[in-house]
């Protein structure tokens, strides 16, 4: 089999702690890409793909007629509001084929790995008598064993069920360090087309050839998959309605002006029409919810459906684990707290000694806290025997040459030594190691024996740190309206201070994967929606319970079966994000519907009284913007309602921008803009398009 | 006191007593529809129509039984007309022909009380009190109750039922209008309305004429014209009539009645959604329309520019000398605005730009307040459709008072503000464009377009008021104008009584602050916009040809 260069998808830039965070942000269009997209974007003129959108399709047909009669009467005038009118069709389908187009060459890479995978199919695996044959990839089943080994790609979706391995992921993450997979437990899920780096697996392919996570995810980039999110077809309906009453106002119109013996010709008639159909929002609404969907992708987030990333913007609740999330994940030894007798000097010496060999995050930190502290070098250790943590013993330590023996551990297990050992514990222990619990930390007792009798030295202070900036992200989410729960298998008391220290909202101490789902449950009943990310399968039924759920790519296939997403980097941190994305795609789709529809006054001004000021001179008084002439005036209008197609493509693309703050304030500021400039910026637009074309011959 | 102190004076007294009346007739409204306790007349009724008061409908039902009442009463409408002749009290009229009796049947059951009828040459006594004047109370309480299953949508969570249409209906009669109507009638009786059952004295004029003038039960049948905005006139000029509103003490109370339910309602609304905040929101776009209506309408009933109109300090024609131009200006806005279409005044009379804004009045769709019930039901799914754009713009799937906003609610909101621009437009493009019905117009140029415009606007509007000008008593406009004001007022009701099921069955949200408020400036704001923009700029090229046209030189 050949081994191809994995191809990587963008990667995106770690983020290192919970504040101070990348804001949902610009995909910048490049021109190039307008360029490229014209193709597709003249494709979607059939009129089979265009009835999709309905509004569009109102315009496509208007420019039928007006081409039918331009070549019967053919004018300037004519002719030019026909080819704009076709660029306005064209413009809208160049937006949609941007969006995909994205999506296109992402789905191009994921393909490549695709291709030329064979699999060694195991027959009678597990069995006396196993046989191995080479089949194509593709040719492979549901409950298939294969055998994968260091430099092979895994031909399928499966789970490990013999063997650890390290594998690379970086087809599909992006990320380049090897994960390891093992059989049994939470990591024994692989996915086809990652590649075996070390040691040898026996995988069970769980899924159907075609219906792999690649697979899956090349429909999802490409937007094949791509249906219409609740939101849009509300959207959708309402949009339809408006062309549906202007285009009664514009039929009804022309009788009224045989009346009033100004008929108008097909032409303006059907430009009337185009203007004040909200063709701006119709034209960019399937790239914004496109664009949307590819913002997640770029974030290394794969959405199962579009419906879960407006569900995404709804949430009222963030079920958030404590580690990982709130925490850096590692407690980290901050004090030394010596018992009567002690100095803290002799505490911390004894402190690291027991630690030097403790390759632990929290072993290591002690180290650290000894030597920033209190100067404590590391020494030579080569004549110690280090005595390494188990479960049973619950502690760790070390025997020196001259017979002493230093423990560190739980403050119970260390009491047991020291009673073992013929000592007692100082009377003092008891009120730190308490005190310590009730702060949120963890008490590591250190206790040495010497000189034949046992002693405690005092009590580490090990901490959760949390992560820098947490406090300000809960607060974003607390104007926004959204509740954040932290969920951890600590105990109350611990996780009583660390909610406080982190500031979310409400926890759920030593919780279970029963209380999460009661959690949920309860949460819903009250109307609320719940997101959580979670990884293990006894996850699962939650995150199939909840809204959005978020499953680690780390994960058992089970989480990721059960979540409506899961992101690639395994960071659970991102669930606020996916929340913001969410957002900024409803807002992208109100601002751009308030701006499409306060264009229409504009547009009144400038087409009413070109259409009848020539019968009812009075009417002039309605030509604000004093336009040059009845034919110039039409034109413009058309002109900046297909140019503001084009102008917003980047916009959205890319969204609006969007700050977390309450529903008050997002509404103020979006009002303003795009409110208030959808009505004002047409006027200056109009009146400066008006400027040019009044050159043309035959418009003047 | 010049006209203009006098104009303030009325403003100011009838803002103050639609004030005083707000709260308690809000909070009494909504304890009418809340209160589990029968009354025993209520009971007696029930028990005689056979239903069971304590069993809510569920939407389709209650929708069915309101349909099903308002079916009956057209057909006994039109039966009463068409046989009056051998009734008692005819005044020796004959029955109604076949059109205008279908269209004054189709006319008064949906509120509009459009008359192509001269109400004193027409009708018999029996028919205006136990034909007309019943369905001015029956049309006036099926717009309220429609409102009543909305707001209950709104307040009510997972169920599928939205009240009884019988309960409602009788209690609104019983416990609403009936006692309102008797006070006031008694009121207008002391304001010199005239309530008998005189067939007609005849008259010698001043210029040796002779005139019969007829008497009848006006002042009972004032009342409930205006309370119940239904606006349908005893005598052919209607308010306008000495007999019908003698003074401008009657004038005020008469704008006082048309305007005050629809003004209570936004109340009753916010005690019922449990968040009076939301009333007074409504309430505020609602109050800011009329105000900008009757200062419009004024400001160029007063400033016409005609050389006649000047001399006479504005535009006195088509107005009553014993109102003046501020108490005919405070009625036309008000009559305009609550679907009455009663009038004070002769509307084909008002400035180009007056009558373009009593126009817009009505095309706003009946909402500033609007009349019993549709009034704040249509602002109800205008505000739908606000909430539903602004509230995509805070991030979130918009939510109106706790009920989310999705593609079903989108649907029939939007239905509903599809239907009467779509009637008043096709309805005045066939009649433009019919050589026929063209020559009902006896105005030409733009004040003609504006006559035919605003008959179908009214009648899509189930206003009633009426540009004269216009000979609308033919089959075609009977006929016409008949099935629009039946389409205009039941369709949108369909779509209203859909959308209060499908809001009753959700699950109510919690108010976060990530959800939208809808009580704020920015919200009200924001509703108006959508009001003047979506809505009246629909009309707007059909306005520039009629009225915008007349009026710009």
């Amino acid at each position: 089999m050949s081994i191809t260069t994995i191809p990587r998808l963008r990667r995106p830039p770690r983020e290192p702690v919970g504040g101070q965070t990348r804001r949902v942000s610009a995909g910048l269009l490049d021109p190039q890409q307008l360029l490229r997209s014209t193709p597709d974007a003249l494709r979607k003129l059939d009129p089979r793909v265009q009835i999709r959108n309905p509004v569009m399709f109102v315009v496509e047909v208007g420019s039928v007629l007006t081409t039918i009669e331009a070549i019967a009467i053919p004018t300037v005038f004519a002719w030019v509001i026909t080819a704009w009118l076709w660029l306005t069709v064209v413009f809208a389908n160049l937006a949609e084929a941007v969006a995909e187009g994205r999506g296109k060459a992402q789905a191009e890479t994921l393909r490549r790995t695709k291709r030329e995978t064979t699999a060694r199919r195991l027959i009678g695996w597990p069995g006396p008598s196993v046989t191995e044959e080479q089949v194509p990839g593709v040719q492979l089943r549901v409950g298939d064993h294969v055998v994968v080994e260091a430099g092979q790609t895994i031909p399928g979706d499966g789970d490990v069920v013999e063997g650890i391995a390290s594998v690379d992921e970086s087809a599909i993450t992006g990320e380049s360090a090897p994960v390891i997979r093992e059989s049994g437990g939470d990591r024994s899920a692989v996915t086809g087309g990652t590649t075996v780096l070390s040691d040898r697996i026996v995988v069970r392919i769980t899924s159907k050839p075609g219906e792999t996570f690649i697979d899956r995810m090349i429909a999802l980039v490409e937007g094949a998959s791509r249906q219409k999110t609740p939101n849009e077809i509300a959207l959708n309906i309402l949009l339809a309605s408006l062309t549906i009453i202007f285009l009664l106002a514009v039929v009804t119109l022309q009788p009224m002006a045989y009346y009033s013996h100004a008929p108008q010709s097909l032409v303006v008639l059907v430009a009337l029409l185009v203007a004040l159909i909200p063709t701006t929002i119709g034209a960019l609404l399937s790239a914004i919810g496109i664009a949307g969907m590819d913002r997640l992708v770029q974030r290394n987030v794969l959405a199962m459906s579009g419906r879960a990333v407006e569900a995404a913007g709804d949430v009222n609740t963030l079920l958030l684990d404590k580690t990982g999330t709130i925490t850096l994940g590692n407690r980290q030894a901050i004090e030394f707290l010596p018992v009567e007798g002690v100095s803290v000097e002799a505490l911390a010496d004894a402190a690291q000694l027991a630690s030097l060999a403790d390759e632990t995050p929290e072993g290591r930190s002690i180290v650290v806290l000894a030597k920033q502290a209190y100067g404590l070098r590391g020494r030579d250790v080569t004549d110690v025997e280090f005595v390494p943590f188990t479960a049973q013993t619950r502690m760790s330590g070390v025997n020196l040459p001259d017979g002493r023996q230093i423990r560190k551990g739980a403050a119970s297990a260390v009491r047991e030594w020291i009673r073992a050992g013929g000592g007692q514990p100082a009377s003092g222990l008891g009120p730190m190691v308490d005190a310590i619990a009730a702060a949120g930390g963890t008490p590591l007792v250190v206790a040495e024996h010497s000189n034949g009798t046992a002693r405690a030295l005092g009590v580490i202070h090990l901490k959760d740190v949390v992560k820098d900036g947490i406090q300000e992200r809960f607060a974003e989410l607390r104007a926004m309206g959204i509740r954040t729960v932290m969920i951890t298998g600590d105990n109350q008391l611990t996780a009583a201070a660390i909610a406080a220290e982190a500031g979310v909202d409400d926890f759920l101490a030593e919780a279970t994967p029963e209380d999460k789902m009661a959690l949920i449950r309860r949460e819903q009943t009250g109307g609320r929606l719940v997101a959580m990310t979670g990884d293990g399968t006894n996850d699962a039924p939650a995150l199939a319970q909840a809204d959005v759920g978020v499953a680690m790519n780390t994960g058992t296939s089970a989480a990721k079966e059960a979540g409506n997403m899961v992101d690639l980097d395994s960071n659970p941190t991102k669930l606020i994000e996916i929340v913001e994305i969410g957002k900024q795609l409803l807002i992208t789709r109100g601002a751009l519907t308030t701006f499409s529809i306060a264009n229409d006054v504009a547009k009144y001004f400038a087409i009413i009284p070109a259409m009848f000021a020539a019968v009812y001179p009075g009417l002039d008084a309605l030509n604000i913007m004093r336009l040059h002439s009845p034919t110039s005036a039409i034109t413009s209008a058309i002109v900046f309602n297909a140019l503001i197609i084009v102008v917003l493509i980047p916009l959205a693309l890319r969204g609006v921008r969007y700050t977390p703050s309450s529903a008050s304030a997002l509404l103020r500021r979006n009002l303003w803009i795009y409110g208030l400039g959808g009505l004002v910026l047409p006027f200056i637009g109009i009146k400066l398009i008006d400027l040019i074309v009044q050159f043309i011959p035959g418009l003047g | 006191m010049s006209t203009a102190e006098a104009g303030w004076l009325q403003a100011g007294l009838l803002v103050s007593a639609l004030a005083l009346a707000y709260r308690p007739l809000g909070d009494y409204l909504a304890h009418i529809f809340t209160t589990t306790r029968h009354w025993r007349v209520e009971r007696g009724i029930y028990r005689l129509i056979g239903v069971d008061a304590d069993a809510d409908q569920r939407w389709p039902t209650y929708l069915r039984s309101l349909l099903a009442f308002s079916v009956v009463s057209v057909l006994l409408l039109y039966g009463f007309q068409r046989l009056q002749a051998h009734l008692l009290l005819s005044l020796g009229f004959p029955g109604v022909k076949a059109d205008q009796a279908f269209n004054t049947a189709a006319s008064f059951v949906t509120n509009t009380n459009w008359q192509s009828y001269s109400g004193e040459s027409t009708m018999g006594h029996l028919v205006q009190m136990a034909g007309l004047a019943v369905q001015n109370f029956g049309s006036a309480a099926v717009g309220v109750v429609a409102v009543i299953a909305l707001i209950r949508g709104f307040a009510r969570s997972q169920t599928d039922r939205v009240g009884n249409f019988w309960v409602d209906l009788v209690r609104t009669v019983c416990r609403l209008l009936v006692p309102i109507a008797a006070v006031f009638a008694v009121v207008l009786i002391a304001g010199g309305v005239v309530d008998n059952f005189s067939a007609g004295h005849a008259v010698t004029t001043l210029a040796g004429q002779h005139q019969v003038i007829t008497g009848g039960p006006v002042a009972s049948q004032e009342a409930i014209k205006e309370l119940g905005t239904n606006g349908g006139g005893f005598y052919n000029a209607n308010s306008a009539h000495p007999f019908e509103n003698p003074n401008p003490f009657t004038n005020l109370v008469e704008i006082f009645l048309l305007l005050v339910i629809s003004f209570a309602l936004p109340r009753a609304f916010g005690r019922m959604v449990g968040d009076n905040r939301q009333g007074y929101a409504v309430l505020t776009v609602m109050a800011i329309l009329w105000a900008g209506s009757v200062a419009g309408i004024s400001f160029f009933e007063s400033g016409y520019h005609s050389g006649a109109a000047l001399a006479a300090g504005g535009s006195l024609e088509g107005k009553e000398v014993r109102f003046g131009i501020p108490a005919s200006t405070l009625f036309s806005a008000s009559t305009t605005l609550t679907s009455t279409g009663a009038v004070n005044n002769a509307h084909d009379s008002l400035s180009p730009f007056g009558g373009g804004i009593a126009m817009v009045n009505m095309m706003l769709g009946e909402i500033a307040p609007g009349g019993t019930g549709s009034g704040l039901y249509g602002i109800l799914v205008l505000a739908v459709v606000t909430v539903f754009v602004a509230g995509l713009m805070v991030g979130r799937t918009p939510e109106y008072l706790s009920k989310k906003l999705r593609a079903p609610e989108i649907k029939l909101a939007s239905l509903y503000i599809l239907t009467t621009p779509a009637l008043v437009l096709i309805g005045t493009g066939l009649a433009i464009a019919l050589s026929g019905e063209q020559a009902s117009i006896l105005n030409p140029g733009p004040h003609g377009l504006s006559e035919v415009l605003y008959a179908f606007t009214s009648a899509s509007n189930n206003n009633g008021s009426a540009f004269a000008g216009l000979s609308v008593n033919t089959v075609w406009y009977n006929g016409v104008l008949g099935v629009v004001m039946l389409l205009s007022r039941f369709v949108p009701m369909i779509f209203v009584l859909g959308l209060a099921g499908s809001l009753a069955s959700q699950r109510a949200v919690p108010a976060s602050a990530g959800t939208l408020p809808t009580h704020r400036p920015l919200f009200i704001g924001m509703l108006l916009g959508v009001v003047l923009i979506v809505v009246a700029l629909t009309y707007f090229p059909a306005e520039a040809l009629g009225p915008l046209a007349e009026g710009l030189h």
